[in-house]
This record gives structure tokens, C-alpha cells and sequence, in this order.
């Protein structure tokens, strides 16, 4: 039996669904204790199935996984009181108040009388709704349905965190307020929060590890720095003043690195050979061949970089047309 | 309180005050059975002069069909509510907490019994005040009020069942012309034995919501008649076990955490 700690360990975790193809295909991964760990891929790719699995809501095709220790299959109710979990759809009742909705999550926990009360009190003023607690529902907006979506999983203290998409359509202030909740949870807390995410920025700036899914399968694990530095070097990007001169902007450029795409018709692009490309020497190589030109930047690798480099595709708009397959998870 | 009881209550609770927070679902219930009490009480009246009626007022007579009506239209509205729960994730949310299903469903219905209780106290009230005077007294209406509660409980249970069958708002909607052409073929205007068209009498001889009304109008109209009414408490009770095993079937399906 694997010791009772903050850890989430799968291996060969596989769901398929009658008349689709495997939502999940396989797939390793292992969460520390206190760790965040974004799990970031395309709609369509299986980090809801895989969450729904993790949180024994699904039970899995084939392949074994653990969550506190506990095994997602043969432990269920030990996983779900070791875990707290807001899922994709901010699921509340839009007649019922925030406090309400607090007490229902704290009575179905265990949690009575005054413990609940003060629990309640505590987490309400933890996400910014004090104010709030008492209105219904029906007439929060999206953010502060996300900040009581937290809330609700948090109420019986668990030690792992299942966030799905916790930020999809939120506005930028909402994301980062509930960005630094979630940051506080593992640092102050210590616990671990597994998080999908379709959003690069989310996963780039949240997760201490990043696993990257695409079609049920995972294409690259670890640090955002690691993945990044493995498979990415800089970009550098150049708009010539008149178009005539791309191809000459092209010649200048291929010299420093091989030419790459994704970015717009009237660009020319390469990606470095060399981490330490210096700017002024691309600068200095055009000015010598007279080629002059309207934009010049430089792009640091990101995690799309990576998603690209292991898919071919850039993570936005990868997963159109693929969200029947999540949607049936 | 053990656990389990509260959480049960809890969630009744939540069952009513949601109902009691959206006007219609409260109002249309209690006015449509009573206006279609009010025209049929009107427009039947004629029925006490054929030979054989039971009784002299068609009120009292007529009565017994918005206690059917009610509890057909809180289980209706109760279950839409339950398939909602179930299309936005809220069953999901709380099959993540370690409550029983079987609490789940017991919430539900208690929430859905109590919604049902109410609006049987204001059909009683406002018969009543129509003039309808019940022959078996104060302890006729208590009675009354329990065969009421199992009544709802049959048709909830039916409701569950769909509800979780299909997680359909829409499917669950569906039911209600469903539950009203078996009310329509009953014995709800006109006593059975009355019946003149074959088949009509036949389908309203084997349709149980005929022994339900009958044993509602029973309570009303006899003084302490006990046939009709063990027949509709056993129908009641009967429909309710069959419903609540298919409900509960299908809820560990729906629910299958692991």
C-alpha cells in the first residue's frame, strides 16, 4: 500500500467511452505533496476525464492511480474526504445564498453547529464574499461564482485540491485573484493542487510542474523552464518596412537560426541557434545588407512553443472541434 | 441529530426553499387544480342526478382530483429541478462529499413530500370554504393528508427515476401530459360503476391513479368507507416501492463514484 501523503500518482490510466476513442490513452503521471501541478492541453484533450478519474467520479477503463495514498478504485470514500474538487462547471444552485450554499457543502462533510458556522464565516471572508454571502446566487458574477466554487471544495480542510479550468472566462483581475489563492493554498497551506488549464499564462505562472496532454495522451512533463529550455530557444521576429524585402529580410535572418512559423503573413521569423542571439548583431547584419525594417522582436519560448514542438500545433484553437470527447467525460 | 438524518434534512430543506424562491413553481400549483376544481364543479353538477351518484355535492365529489393534480405538479417541478441538478453538475459536486445516495434521494423526496403536504392543506382549506364537508371528520383529513403524502411519493419516486434515468430537464417535463392522460382515464369525473363506454370503464378499472382519487373521495364523501381506501393506500404504497427501487437503481448509476 503506498504511504498516506499529499501525493497523486497514475500509471497507465486509460478511459474509454462506448462510441468515442479513449478520452484517455495511458497516461503516467506522478504529483508531489505540495506541489501545483497544471495540466494544460487543447479542449477535447482529457483533462477533465482525467480529473474525473482522480476524483472517483469515473471510474477508470483500465490502469491504476492513487490520491492521498489512497487507490481511486478500491478506496473511493477515502479519496473524496483526503480531496477537495472544483470542477469545470461552477456548479451552484442560483436560488440558494453563498452562506447556504456553505452550510448545505459543510452538513453533506460532517461539519455542524458551530464549526460550521465559523468555517463558513472563515472561508467567505478567505475568497471575498462576506458581503456577498448572504445575496443569492443567481446575481453573483462569474469571478465571485469561482471565488465560492473555491470555497465550497476547501470547506472540510482536504489536502489535495482538483481545480478544472478554474479560471475559464474570468476576467484578468478575477484570474489573478483566484491565481493568488490558489498559490497561498500550497505555499501557506501545503496543499497540492492538480490544475488543468488551457491557458499558457495560468500554467507559466501557477504551476510549480507542468504536464501537457493532447488526445488523451501526455506529450511532455516537468518544469515550465525545463520543458521550455528542451525543446525552444528564442524567436526572433521581423516586419520589413516594404514588403518587396522579405525575401532579403529572410536571407539576413536565416543566418542566425532556422526559419520558423506561427506568427503573421507579413513576418519573417527564426528561431535562434543559439540561446545568447544577440539583438544588435541582427540589427547590425541588416543594416549592412540595406535592409530596413518597421518591427523587430525578440520572443522568449513558451509553453505553446513546447505544445508545438511536441504536436505540430499551436495550443489555441487546437482543441476546435475535438470538445465532443470532453464533453462525454 | 445522526448524520445522515441531517444531511437528509439539509437537503430537503434546500428542496423547498429553492421551490419556495421561484414564484411559479409555487403558484401554478396551487391556482391550476383549483380553477379546473372550480369549472368542473360547475359544469358537471348535473352528474348528482344520475342514479347511483354517491353523493348529493359534486364540490365534495369533484374535490379528490386537485389532490392528484398537486402532487402531480410538485413532483413535476421537483424533479425538473433534480435534472437541472444533474445537468449543471451539482450531483456531481455532492456525490464528491460522503454523503450515502440513498440520503441524496431521501432529501429530495422529503423536500418534495413537504411541498406537496402544503399545497394538500390549502386544497383542504379552500374545499372547505366551497362548502365541501368531509364525513369522516378531523381524523379524515389527517388521514387525508397522509394518503396525500404517499400519493406525491409514488409520482416523486416515478419523477426521480426519470430524472436520473436520463438527466433530462426536458425528459422530466415530458412526464407531466404523461401522468395527465392516466389522470384524464380515470374514474376523476365520474365513479366508475357510472361509466357507460367499455373501454373507458376498463382502462379506468386497471389505471391506479382511479384507486387513488377513489380513496381521497372515499375520506370525503363516506362515512369511514374502507375498501376504496386501503385500495388507494395500497396502490400508493405499492407504486412508491416499485418507483423508489428504480429510483435507487438508477442512482447508483448516475452515481457511479467509485
Amino acid at each position: 500500500m503506498a504511504p498516506r501523503d499529499n501525493s497523486i500518482e497514475a500509471h497507465g490510466l486509460v478511459r474509454e467511452f462506448k462510441k468515442g476513442p479513449r478520452a484517455v490513452d495511458g497516461i503516467d503521471l506522478r504529483v508531489d505533496a505540495g506541489e501545483i501541478f497544471g495540466f494544460l492541453g487543447p479542449n477535447g484533450a482529457g483533462k477533465s476525464t482525467t480529473v474525473h478519474m482522480l476524483t472517483t467520479l469515473l471510474p477508470p477503463t483500465a490502469g491504476t492511480a492513487t490520491v492521498g495514498g489512497y487507490d481511486v478504485v478500491k478506496e473511493g470514500p477515502q479519496v473524496r474526504k483526503t480531496i477537495g474538487a472544483a470542477l469545470q462547471e461552477a456548479a451552484l444552485d442560483p436560488y440558494l445564498t453563498g452562506r447556504e450554499h456553505l452550510r448545505l457543502q459543510a452538513t453533506m462533510h460532517g461539519i455542524t453547529g458551530d464549526e460550521r458556522k465559523r468555517r463558513s464565516n472563515e472561508l467567505l471572508t478567505r475568497v471575498g464574499l462576506t458581503e456577498a454571502a448572504d445575496r443569492k446566487i443567481r446575481g453573483y458574477s462569474g469571478g465571485m461564482k469561482r471565488r465560492l466554487d473555491l470555497a465550497l471544495a476547501l470547506v472540510h480542510r482536504p489536502r489535495i485540491l482538483f481545480l478544472d479550468e478554474p479560471t475559464t472566462g474570468l476576467d484578468i483581475q478575477s484570474r489573478t485573484a483566484l491565481w493568488e489563492e490558489v498559490g497561498r493554498l500550497a505555499k501557506e497551506d501545503g496543499v497540492t493542487v492538480f490544475l488543468t488549464t488551457q491557458y499558457l499564462e495560468e500554467a507559466d505562472v501557477l504551476a510549480d510542474r507542468v504536464g501537457i496532454i493532447d488526445h488523451g495522451h501526455i506529450v511532455a512533463d516537468g518544469t515550465p523552464e525545463q520543458l521550455k529550455a528542451e525543446v525552444s530557444r528564442s524567436t526572433v521576429e521581423a516586419v520589413p518596412a516594404d514588403p518587396q524585402q522579405k525575401g532579403a529580410v529572410a536571407a539576413v535572418l536565416e543566418r542566425f537560426g532556422t526559419p520558423t512559423a506561427g506568427f503573421g503573413p507579413e513576418s519573417v521569423a527564426v528561431q535562434l541557434a543559439a540561446n545568447d542571439g544577440d539583438l544588435a548583431q541582427i540589427v547590425r547584419a541588416l543594416d549592412a545588407d540595406e535592409v530596413r525594417i518597421s518591427q523587430l522582436q525578440i520572443h522568449e519560448p513558451t509553453l505553446d512553443d513546447v505544445f508545438l514542438a511536441k504536436t505540430g500545433r499551436h495550443l489555441e484553437g487546437a482543441g476546435d472541434g475535438e470538445q465532443q470527447d470532453e464533453a462525454a467525460g | 441529530m445522526h448524520a445522515a438524518a441531517l444531511q437528509a434534512t439539509t437537503l430537503g430543506r434546500r428542496a423547498v426553499v429553492r421551490t419556495a424562491r421561484q414564484p411559479a413553481n409555487i403558484v401554478f400549483p396551487l391556482i391550476f387544480p383549483m380553477l379546473l376544481f372550480a369549472v368542473n364543479s360547475g359544469g358537471l353538477r348535473a352528474e348528482t342526478q344520475l342514479p347511483g351518484f354517491p353523493t348529493d355535492s359534486f364540490v365534495a365529489f369533484a374535490i379528490a382530483v386537485p389532490f392528484i393534480q398537486g402532487a402531480l405538479l410538485a413532483t413535476v417541478n421537483a424533479n425538473v429541478e433534480f435534472a437541472r441538478d444533474i445537468q449543471t453538475g451539482f450531483l456531481n459536486r455532492l456525490a464528491l462529499t460522503p454523503v450515502r445516495g440513498i440520503v441524496l434521494l431521501l432529501g429530495q423526496l422529503g423536500g418534495l413530500l413537504t411541498i406537496a403536504l402544503v399545497q394538500a392543506v390549502f386544497y383542504l382549506v379552500v374545499g372547505v370554504a366551497f362548502g365541501v364537508r368531509l364525513e369522516t371528520g378531523f381524523a379524515g383529513a389527517l388521514l387525508l393528508l397522509v394518503l396525500e403524502a404517499l400519493i406525491a411519493l409514488a409520482f416523486a419516486s416515478f419523477g426521480c427515476w426519470a430524472a436520473l434515468r436520463t438527466g433530462s430537464t426536458e425528459a422530466v417535463q415530458g412526464l407531466f401530459p404523461v401522468f395527465f392522460v392516466f389522470l384524464f382515464l380515470s374514474s376523476m369525473n365520474i365513479p366508475r360503476n357510472l361509466i357507460e363506454t367499455d373501454w373507458f370503464r376498463w382502462v379506468a378499472t386497471i389505471n391506479p391513479v382511479s384507486y387513488l382519487i377513489e380513496a381521497v373521495r372515499a375520506l370525503v364523501i363516506y362515512d369511514w368507507h374502507w375498501e376504496p381506501i386501503l385500495l388507494g393506500f395500497a396502490v400508493a404504497i405499492g407504486m412508491s416501492l416499485i418507483g423508489f427501487v428504480l429510483a435507487t437503481h438508477a442512482l447508483i448509476q448516475r452515481m457511479a463514484r467509485t
